[in-house]
């Protein structure tokens, strides 16, 4: 096993997983053995910036914001390509122009669906 | 035992350095103390410039403000303590890790300050939470929060590990919890922790 050529990686392996382990089993160690644990009901609440957390952390959001999100971004994208088409509408071709128009229209159709689906009334 | 100070100056000069362990836990608290970042009012402003590169908080091992209580040796008190305030500053402070200290920044923090008559400001931080350190001032300058912090840390240097006047976090039975006071129809519930203040007694 000391002839195989990766011997000093397993070497330099555990060297490792010890440097990263002790300091953490000795601080373990101290805080075990030498200070005394104070728990109390208010210290070991859920931190809430000071005031008392109110219901679960496990809250579930409705699905209607997923929508409403995945729709926000699409149109957040299309803004990031309407600059540069913008800025250089005037020196466009027709063809380009005719491509952007399509990427708007499909755009302008999912949304057109959403809306008769109702996805953006909230209630 | 602690070493005797003048051998310890002259086996100093002899290039040996002696210590206790008690100094040398004493050291690394007292040169890590991290402190909660949080701020009430505008000693706030002065606790922030502490911080930056003119006055270098850093000197003292002390620029690590922390988010969260858990991760936090020192409550900075900051500014005015109002009433509704209180309660979540007495629980923040329960919820950092022992050992913990505290310094009441300002006038407002220490007493109420300009505000004291008003009926919605604490008068004084240290009715519900024992102050390591006060400083006065409206507000303090950066130096005298630096102030504050060395003279905890002397504060810190002089804790013994073991003994009678040992902190409290090394004791078993002192009591960890300070009692989180709740708003009632006129005042905070209780108005004062007895164990940590009582109102002073005027002689005349």
């Amino acid at each position: 096993m000391v002839s195989s050529p990766y011997f000093p990686l397993v070497v330099l392996f555990v060297v490792a997983l010890g440097f990263g382990l002790a300091p953490l089993g000795l601080a373990w160690l101290w805080a075990r053995f030498f200070s005394p644990r104070k728990p109390n009901p208010v210290k070991n609440s859920i931190y809430e910036c000071g005031l008392v957390s109110k219901g679960d952390a496990w809250v579930q959001f409705r699905s209607a914001y997923y929508l409403y999100a995945i729709i926000f971004l699409i149109f957040d994208v299309e803004a990031v390509f309407l600059l540069p088409f913008a800025v250089a509408f005037t020196g466009l071709s027709a063809a380009a122009c005719a491509a952007m128009l399509v990427f708007v229209l499909l755009l302008v159709e999912g949304l057109a669906w959403a809306w008769a689906k109702g996805v953006l009334t909230w209630a | 035992m602690a070493v005797d100070q003048d051998l310890k100056i002259e086996l100093g000069q002899q290039g040996v350095f002696v210590t206790t362990l008690q100094e040398l836990y004493n050291w690394g608290r007292r040169s890590s103390i991290w402190p909660m970042q949080f701020g009430l009012a505008c000693c706030a402003i002065e606790m922030i410039a502490t911080t930056m590169a003119r006055y270098d908080l850093a000197r003292f091992g002390a620029e690590v403000f922390r988010p969260s209580p858990r991760q936090a040796d020192l409550m900075i008190v900051s500014g005015t303590v109002t009433k509704k305030m209180a309660p979540q500053v007495v629980r923040l402070y329960n919820q950092m890790a022992e050992p913990r200290y505290v310094i009441a920044m300002g006038a407002c923090a220490i007493s109420g300050g300009p505000f004291k008559q008003g009926y919605n400001v604490l008068k004084g931080i240290d009715r519900y939470i024992p102050v390591d350190v006060h400083i006065p001032g409206c507000p303090p300058r950066p130096e005298a929060l630096m102030q504050a912090f060395i003279t905890l840390q002397k504060k810190i240097d002089e804790q013994q590990l073991t003994g009678e006047n040992r902190p409290r976090f090394l004791n078993e039975n002192a009591q960890g919890e300070f009692p989180v006071p709740e708003p009632a129809e006129h005042d905070l519930e209780p108005p004062s922790n007895p164990g940590v203040w009582n109102a002073p007694v005027v002689i005349r």
